[in-house]
């Protein structure tokens, strides 16, 4: 294969690693501030114990969070040296932004956090876990910042030419709140609250089927299955903004997305279905004018076709739209799923209902996988382009970079990153079967004086 | 030399990665002993005491690396593309470090915990060797083509200069971490990490006396540049006194004053590193025409003016807060319910 192939599946591979787990701590972020704020406000036992018993899962994946992240941050100047060097003015301020306001954050008020229970009070430990949780988010903030500017450039000019062309910043504001960002950033973190609270849930419904911890498992459920229903409902809202965007911003996206090689008026919603690339045509189920409605808020207006585009300026057909449909799939099942659960949890009948708890444990793969296939549609749709209309993949590499190189990276990386996996599965079972520490109910050190008054 | 915000961004990553050598340097350091130690429960107290810091501490790097990005895209593509390999080795080895400090004491199978040691001890060495041999490489020289590309192989990067300062870089660590250790320990285990200490300082003064002879002998750029500017001395000078300091506090008991000592020295070596190099950051050898330079390397000068005041904001109060942290976990470590 040659450098181009091995670099982008590298790249791919990596930061859909990276991403199992990020997403993980920004959505156990929020449950945990919510978590600890219920202990304080009521104090009672139990959510002192959930505190403590899902800051232990926290720990795990943030640790792997941070050893596959650090990848990343070194992984524009090894394989998209080219790319680095024409986006460095723009894209790099991004990168130390995120070191600087979310990274620091995160890993300083983490220790207290994690190690800090005997130490310090209970409102000083409460601000960190909160601190823990906007530095999460933050990292969120910057990066979408980044790859957003990818998807839509704007307040940049090119300089200099042949080996020294590169874009530079006119105006830093307009590269922040770049015209999809807003959007994305908002979709993004309902996907990662939505992988944190189903994570909850999934734990919570288990340990019901098994009539283990059960008093523990239902007020997980109770917090749990609130931002589940939440943030799945937000994920369908801040989606179909996202998908306005893209129809304005990168009208060939959208259309890979959906299928469509010529522009329709009054475009039909594919529902289920395949793309038949050789004759051009997507067959399947379609709900008429709804593409042509969810695209421009109007039942009749046109919805711009492939065949506008150039072959060399198209997204990958098929591959952008099985993303696309898989992510949108799970997403109107898990609003499905989180109703149902938060319904027969209010009539106090969740108990009984063992089919939605088997469905409910397994509910927590939802959210992982729409979050990959999310960030597959999003960048292979954004496909032939590195930086939107700027410029193209394959431009951006490495020049110094041969492929046996890229290939022992690769397969390094692949060995390794199985490795974690494998550990990581295995203790986060390891955790889960030991379920809450009894000792957790109560609390020690300074933890255990009531604040005064 | 005027300070204009080329010459400003040169000093602030400077700052970053010195900051990430005084902080990160001492758990790589107690990572390099770790396996010195024999019993569970001493090994345990080694992670602890520097569990809830060494994240915060790698972050040094992580920004240092978003910095050099930002303010000098052309270094960061080519000397991270040029050291492809290296660099993906010092990343696993950065990796395996990291998830053994979460992963060795969740399970109490022997296997298991012996595994997490290995990984956690071998990628610390790694790790500092693989920092010093790139930095080795910076200050020898690097074959840099006319587009600003490198020029040479992995194996070139392994000559035997960077090597050595690869080598100096592991032994400075463990006597940081060594003394860090001290600090934080109590009986037993503290009685070893001093004699460590003792042995490392050792090891760490004939590398320092060996490294400096060969670079005024071999490194004839470097060498002329501390002759043109004889103040240099000064900082070297500093750079001694420090590193003497550290043996002398340690025989009066002040842990705490070798330790910063210790510190001292980091800052020192790097000050006299960045000194030498100003203001090339990359030095090409053997067209020196195109090193890569503070001007040639940098971003736009509206970026860097906007990344100044993004420092200006953020650093402050990180420094304030990561204080605090320090405070809060200061003392001796203990082995408890919470701990690794
Ligand atoms: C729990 C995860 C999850 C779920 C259930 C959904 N999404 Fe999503 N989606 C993401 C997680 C995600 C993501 C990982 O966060 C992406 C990838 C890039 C981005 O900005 O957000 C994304 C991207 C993304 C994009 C592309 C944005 C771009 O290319 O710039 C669109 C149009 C949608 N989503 C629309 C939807 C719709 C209509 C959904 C219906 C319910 C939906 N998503 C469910
Ligand atoms: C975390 C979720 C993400 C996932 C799962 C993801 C996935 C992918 C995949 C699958 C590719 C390969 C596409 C192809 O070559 O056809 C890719 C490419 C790329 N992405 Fe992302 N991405 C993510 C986030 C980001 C972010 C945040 C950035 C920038 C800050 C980014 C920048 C890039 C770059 C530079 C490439 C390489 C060029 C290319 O192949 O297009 N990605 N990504
Ligand atoms: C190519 C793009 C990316 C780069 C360069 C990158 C870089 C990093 C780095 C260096 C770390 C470790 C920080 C530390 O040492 O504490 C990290 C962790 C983290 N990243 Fe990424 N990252 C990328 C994509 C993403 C995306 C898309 C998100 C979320 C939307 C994200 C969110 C986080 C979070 C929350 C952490 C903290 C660790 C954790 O929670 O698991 N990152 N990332």
């Amino acid at each position: 294969m040659d450098v181009l192939t091995l670099s982008r599946i590298q790249f791919g591979a990596t930061i859909a690693f990276h991403y199992i787990y990020p997403p993980l701590s920004i959505g156990l972020g929020v449950m945990l501030v919510l978590m600890e704020a219920a202990w304080l406000r009521t104090n009672k036992p139990i959510y002192h114990q959930m505190a403590r018993f899902w800051t232990k899962v926290f720990a795990l994946t943030f640790a792997i969070g941070v050893a596959t992240g650090i990848v990343m941050e070194f992984e524009f100047g090894t394989n998209w040296a080219t790319y680095s060097r024409f986006v460095g003015d723009v894209f790099g301020s991004a990168l130390a932004a995120e070191g600087i306001f979310a990274f620091f954050l995160e890993s300083g008020f983490l220790a207290v956090l994690l190690f800090g229970w005997d130490k310090v009070g209970r409102k000083t430990h409460f601000f960190s876990t909160c601190m823990v949780a906007l530095g999460a988010h933050f990292s969120a903030v910057w990066i979408v910042v980044a790859n957003s500017w990818m998807q839509t450039p704007v307040g940049y000019h090119i300089v200099g030419e042949g080996m020294h062309v590169r874009a530079e910043v006119t105006d830093f504001w307009q590269v922040i709140f770049n015209p999809s960002m807003v959007e994305r950033l908002a979709h993004t973190i309902c996907g990662a609250w939505s992988a944190g609270a189903f994570l909850v849930v999934s734990v919570s419904a288990w340990y019901l089927l098994k009539h283990k911890h059960v008093e523990f498992a239902r007020a997980s459920l109770k917090i749990g299955l609130t931002v589940a229903l939440t943030a799945s409902l937000l994920q369908g809202f801040t989606g179909h903004i996202s998908a306005q965007g893209v129809a304005k911003n990168q009208p060939a996206k959208l259309a890979a997305f959906e299928g469509l090689y010529n522009t329709t008026s009054n475009a039909p919603l594919v529902l289920l279905g395949w793309v038949d690339e050789k004759n051009q045509r997507t067959v399947g189920l379609a709900m008429p004018y709804a593409l042509s409605f969810l695209a421009n808020n109007d039942l009749h207006k046109p919805v711009t076709g492939l065949n506008e585009f150039k072959p060399e300026d198209r997204p990958p057909v098929t591959a952008s739209f099985i993303f696309f449909h898989g992510m949108v799939g799970i997403g109107f099942a898990l609003m499905g799923i989180a109703a149902l659960g938060f319904l027969y949890f209010r009539k106090d009948k969740l108990h009984e209902r063992r089919w939605l708890l088997w469905i409910l444990v397994f509910s927590v793969l939802g959210p992982q996988l729409a979050n990959q296939l999310g960030w597959f549609a999003a960048e292979v749709g954004r496909q032939p382009w590195i930086v939107y209309g700027l410029m193209r993949t394959p431009e951006g590499l490495s020049a110094v970079v041969k492929a046996n190189v890229v290939l022992t990276s690769l397969i390094l990386f692949t060995f390794i990153y199985f490795l974690l996996f494998a550990v990581f599965i295995y203790l986060l079972n390891d955790k889960i079967q030991h379920g809450p520490h009894a000792d957790d109910l109560i609390p020690s050190g300074k933890l255990a004086l009531p604040e005064k008054k | 030399m005027n300070l204009d915000l080329n010459t400003i961004w040169f000093v602030l990553v400077g700052v970053l990665f010195t900051g990430y050598a005084m902080l990160d340097g001492f758990d790589l350091g107690i990572g390099a002993l770790h396996l010195f130690t024999k019993e569970d429960a001493e090994r345990r107290m080694m992670l602890n005491s520097i569990g809830p810091v060494w994240d915060g501490n790698e972050v040094w790097l992580v920004t240092g690396g978003g910095a050099l990005f930002a303010a000098f895209p052309n270094v960061y593509a080519t000397v991270f593309s040029g050291f492809y390999l290296a660099l993906y080795l010092l990343l696993a080895s950065l990796i395996f470090r990291a998830v053994a400090i979460e992963f060795r004491s969740k399970r109490p199978e022997r296997w298991w915990r012996q595994l997490w040691d290995m990984s956690f001890s071998v990628g610390s060495i790694l790790s500092s060797l693989l920092i010093g041999v790139a930095l080795g490489n910076i200050a020898w020289g690097v074959p840099i083509d006319e587009h600003g590309e490198f020029a040479g192989t992995f194996l070139g990067l392994l000559k035997p200069y960077p090597l050595l300062v690869g080598v100096t870089t592991v032994a400075l660590f463990m006597m940081h971490g060594a003394i860090y250790g001290v600090m934080k320990t109590e009986d037993k285990l503290h009685d070893k990490l001093r004699v460590w200490a003792m042995r490392s300082i050792i090891f760490f003064v004939i590398c320092a006396v060996t490294l400096t002879m060969a670079t005024l002998l071999y490194v004839p750029h470097m060498a002329a540049r501390v002759r043109e500017n004889p103040w240099l001395f000064s900082v070297a000078l500093l750079n001694m006194l420090s590193i003497a300091n550290i043996p002398r506090e340690f025989h009066k008991g002040n842990d705490g004053r070798a330790f910063l000592s210790s510190c001292g020295a980091i800052i020192t070596l790097m000050a006299l590193f960045a000194l030498n190099i100003f203001p090339n950051l990359v030095y090409s050898l053997p067209n020196p025409e195109n090193s890569l330079d503070i001007y040639n390397a940098a971003s736009s000068h509206k970026t860097l003016g906007i990344m100044l005041v993004i420092a200006g904001i953020g650093v402050p109060v990180v420094i304030a807060y990561t204080v605090c942290i320090y405070w809060i976990f200061r003392g001796k470590v203990k082995v408890g319910r919470h701990s690794y």
